[in-house]
């Protein structure tokens, strides 16, 4: 006999919002970044002016879902979790065979403490060079350039974290789905989230009946 | 942050740290970047200019041409196909051909090119037409001061004073780099302002218009300078192009 499956709440609508907001303009700003930067896609587009604006608007807009997420609790305790780093954490970067379970997983694994980490860095380095950039009236050009210089290198690099993210998403189909719909089947966070499945949903029905 | 009180607090905040470390590190990137940018700028030029894969020319860093194009896309137009109309306060307006431009006094000239972003190519080689020769041969009406030039892309244009147009240093090229200009630097035929920012060195040259006073070009009518000497101009400290 088939049960429905269970689910548990891996995302409430504030993360699923931020989530989607702050994606779709990172997106926005890649895409105009690959033209404005690369010689043939800027060939192929053209329309310069048009495309700076959609890019520099979008970069401005980031921070504003980000910002606005912190006003819900549940949000923000993602935050905390993304942000604290337990010893687990370390052994679970070390290790080899980090997915095989014996390293007890909290809500995040470390390796997505560290996309979540070196994103919101590049992120405010980006915003940062970026507004030196086009408020061209308040740095002397010596910083302007030292911006326009940082900003390629930082854009490079939340690219690739971005890609790296993009990459593990598609090959989970459940967190991709989570990240749409809020939930995730309890099976499916007790193997990945062992330690974050035992807290929301008590010690599995193996453990139990082993302990008996 | 407010946390539901009986949530232990466990671990290091590490994620705080490598973020406001990235954005120390950003900062410095600010400050001293440019320096460090010079730097390798230096190593990497000579690979960037040997290198067959082109695949050097994807990290950010390095004096190359990077492409501009304000219209939808960049016009082409074959150099028998080509004309330039000279138009306005002329005695003697017209056409000419690509090879009427071929047949004129030719000038060589090698300057670096600097863009008002920032990037700079070292000595280019150009060749062309002087425009004070074109507008000679033109015969400007005495009301005429400035000059100005529209692009086929049917969008860009650009402007000059008469005095600046006549400058020996001013030319309506036809080869770059050794060979012609390419579509996408704006052949077949493009203007060279070798003192200006690249934005004056209008690509795709359709028109030559003479005017009573100075027309803002595409950049200027959205804050760029009228007079875009390399160095003394748009708030940038370059060295000077000629």
């Amino acid at each position: 006999m088939t049960r429905p499956a269970e689910g548990v709440l891996r995302f409430g609508p504030t993360s699923r919002w931020v989530h989607a907001t702050a994606g779709t303009l990172t997106l926005a700003c890649i895409l105009t970044a690959a033209v404005l930067y690369n010689g043939s896609l800027s060939n192929l587009i053209g329309n310069r002016h048009t495309v700076r604006a959609v890019h520099v608007w979008c970069g401005f807009a980031l921070p504003v879902p980000l910002l606005l997420g912190l006003a819900s609790a549940a949000h923000r305790r993602d935050l905390h979790l993304l942000n604290r780093f337990d010893p687990h954490d370390w052994r679970w970067l070390r290790s080899r065979n980090r997915r095989d379970g014996r390293i007890p997983v909290g809500k995040f694994n470390a390796g997505q403490k560290v996309n979540a980490a070196l994103s919101a860095g590049a992120l405010a380095v980006l915003l940062l060079t970026g507004s030196v950039m086009y408020f061209t009236q308040w740095t002397p050009l010596a910083w302007r350039s030292g911006a326009t210089f940082t900003h390629d290198w930082f854009a490079l690099g939340l690219g690739l974290l971005v890609c790296g993210h993009t990459l593990y998403a598609v090959r989970s189909p459940v967190a991709l789905r989570a990240m749409r719909t809020g939930s995730v089947p309890l099976a499916w966070a007790r193997s990945e989230h062992g330690a974050w499945a035992e807290e929301v949903a008590g010690p599995s029905e193996k453990a139990v009946s082993a302990g008996e | 942050m407010a946390l539901d009180s009986h949530e232990p607090v466990t671990g290091a905040p590490i994620g705080r740290r490598v973020a406001l470390g990235l954005f120390g590190l950003g900062a410095l990137g600010v400050v001293a970047g440019s320096k460090v940018q010079d730097g390798l700028i230096r190593v990497l030029a000579p690979i960037q200019s040997n290198d067959p894969t082109g695949l050097s020319s994807l990290f950010p860093v390095g004096n190359t041409f990077r492409f501009y194009s304000v219209a939808s896309h960049a016009p082409k137009r074959r150099a028998e196909d080509y004309r330039l109309e000279v138009s306005g306060l002329v005695a003697r307006p017209g056409g000419l051909t690509f090879a009427d431009l071929q047949s004129m006094p030719q000038t060589e000239l090698v300057r670096d090119f600097q863009c008002v972003t920032g990037w700079r190519v070292p000595e280019v080689p150009w060749r062309g037409v002087r425009l004070s020769d074109l507008l000679d041969a033109a015969g400007p009406a005495p009301e005429a001061t400035a000059v100005r030039f529209t692009s086929f892309d049917g969008v860009y244009s650009e402007s000059l004073t008469l005095e600046q147009a006549r400058r020996p240093d001013v030319l309506v090229a036809t080869s770059l780099l050794g060979g012609p200009v390419s579509r996408y630097h704006g052949g077949p035929v493009r203007l060279f302002v070798a003192p200006m920012y690249g934005y004056k060195s209008l690509k795709w040259l359709g028109g030559i218009e003479l005017t009573a006073e100075v027309v803002p070009g595409y950049w200027e009518r959205r804050g760029y300078d009228i007079d875009a000497w390399v160095g003394d101009s748009n708030g940038r400290d370059d060295d000077a192009t000629s």
